[in-house]
């Protein structure tokens, strides 16, 4: 079974899986620096206090705007020179959501895949809400400028979506960075591998994939296949 | 169900619903507020304001020096220091606030002076049809009609939710007129002036309209 899970998990050095391509690190990082960007220049927007204690709200301004489009340029560029097979073999397997998923969400273990039911929520969620920033946030640059654009439920779709993300990155923070089971995740997300223990305890599923396929073609040593050369 | 539709499906709600807020946004938002207990909302940084400027800083009056000048096409122009503002008749009022921009603050607690007992001091000419409100805000002014600047609930606020009228919200007075959007309600005066007839202010030179009546203009109240 050579799914996109498991030739993601080949390749890599000894006692370690390979979780991520380098488009899907870099896709990340670039949202998560461009977010903390967005995020407090807009609450310097948003929050009086802020706004007196820095004061320059048109220089603010400009650059929340200015981040924004290069946030948006940025993503483009990782898709368009990046791995976009990867890219897309990783959302086709976080839109999945599968039984083991639904039976983890409602509290019930599971063996997990690459990725477990709630960083697949939380992936979705990610990707919904920027998306949600753009069109609400698009309209709120236009309605400035011509009134005829002026919707008066941007500015609450814009807030609401703020709200939703500080939720979903106060968990993923903790997660991420504090808690001591889980935040070797972190690891993976910045050099692209994980301890196989650690696979085959939080993604089951996934580590049995990727031995099944290492069995079904045993890497040659110091040339990898031609699935991973992609993966950089 | 395929299980990839599942999280599609939650990826396009959460989409469609942010498409739908655009346009509902709003009624969604006041009945959350109704739902919801007091509670909640005061949790809200910013208590429901925005702060908008259009230059690079907010102005900085001192309340101790602060001159209001009144002139342009009146019998006796003069200017009003803050202790003779305080001096005529205090009027108090609770009033909604709303910014052409979707956001509103209800139940905003203003004390200062009617304009029009302001307008008694001066005796407006018998050809003066329109007021006009400088900002110490460079660039930034607003024009109403003498009749829209009599309706009764329009006042120079100098305290604001029983407190002095805060520099974010113009201190150390602003204009209040609840009926009309935010832009209207010119904050940190430091001019008024009596015209032979409307001039378009600041944001009219931008687009909106000069008789700004909350839900009536700009684009709402035509759409349903």
């Amino acid at each position: 079974m050579a799914t996109a899970s498991a030739r993601n998990g080949a390749g890599t050095r000894p006692g370690y899986v390979r979780r991520f391509t380098a488009t899907e690190r870099v896709l990340h990082w670039t949202h998560a620096t461009a977010f903390f960007a967005l995020l407090a220049t807009g609450l310097v927007l948003y929050v009086p206090s802020l706004s007196i204690w820095v004061s320059r709200r048109d220089v603010v301004k400009n650059i929340h705007i200015w981040v924004a489009v290069a946030w948006f340029v940025a993503l483009v560029f990782v898709v368009a020179l990046g791995n976009r097979r990867a890219l897309r073999e990783t959302w086709q397997e976080i839109e999945t959501i599968d039984r083991d998923d639904r039976r983890w969400l409602t509290g019930r273990r599971a063996r997990q895949g690459r990725f477990n039911a709630g960083q697949k929520v939380n992936a979705i969620l990610t990707a919904a809400f920027a998306l949600v920033f753009v069109v609400s946030g698009f309209f709120l640059w236009l309605g400035e400028r011509d009134h005829r654009f002026l919707l008066d439920g941007a500015v609450v779709v814009h807030d609401t979506a703020m709200y939703g993300s500080l939720v979903l990155l106060t968990g993923h923070l903790y997660l991420a960075v504090l808690h001591p089971t889980t935040r070797h995740a972190l690891r993976g997300m910045t050099y692209g591998d994980v301890r196989e223990d650690w696979a085959e305890l939080h993604h089951a599923k996934w580590a049995a994939a990727v031995r099944e396929d290492a069995v079904e073609a045993p890497p040659v040593t110091r040339a990898p296949r031609p699935g991973t050369i992609r993966a950089r | 169900m395929n299980d990839r539709l599942i999280g599609r499906a939650g990826f396009l709600g959460i989409v469609g619903a942010g498409v739908a807020g655009l346009f509902y946004g709003r009624q969604a938002q006041s009945w959350v507020s109704r739902v919801l207990p007091s509670e909640v909302g005061a949790l809200v940084p910013t208590s429901g304001w925005r702060i908008y400027t259009i230059g690079s800083g907010m102005p900085n009056l001192r309340p101790a020096s602060y001159q209001l000048a009144v002139g342009g096409m009146v019998e006796r122009p003069r200017t009003f220091s803050l202790a003779e503002l305080r001096a005529l008749p205090a009027a108090r009022q609770v009033s909604d606030f709303h910014c052409v921009t979707g956001w509103t603050v209800h139940n905003v607690h203003w004390a200062g002076v009617r304009l029009d007992h302001v307008l008694e001091q001066v005796q407006p000419a018998a050809a003066a049809h329109a007021i006009r409100f400088v900002s110490a805000e460079p660039g930034y002014q607003d024009t109403l009609t003498l009749d829209q600047a009599r309706l009764p609930d329009v006042m120079l606020a100098y305290e604001m939710d029983g407190k002095p009228l805060p520099r974010p919200h113009g201190a150390p007075l602003r204009l209040v007129i609840p009926d009309m959007y935010g832009y209207k309600n010119v904050k940190w005066i430091s001019r008024i002036e009596l015209l032979p007839r409307p001039q378009p202010g600041y944001w009219e030179q931008h687009g909106y309209d000069a008789d700004a009546w909350v839900g009536k203009s700009n684009g709402y109240g035509f759409r349903a």
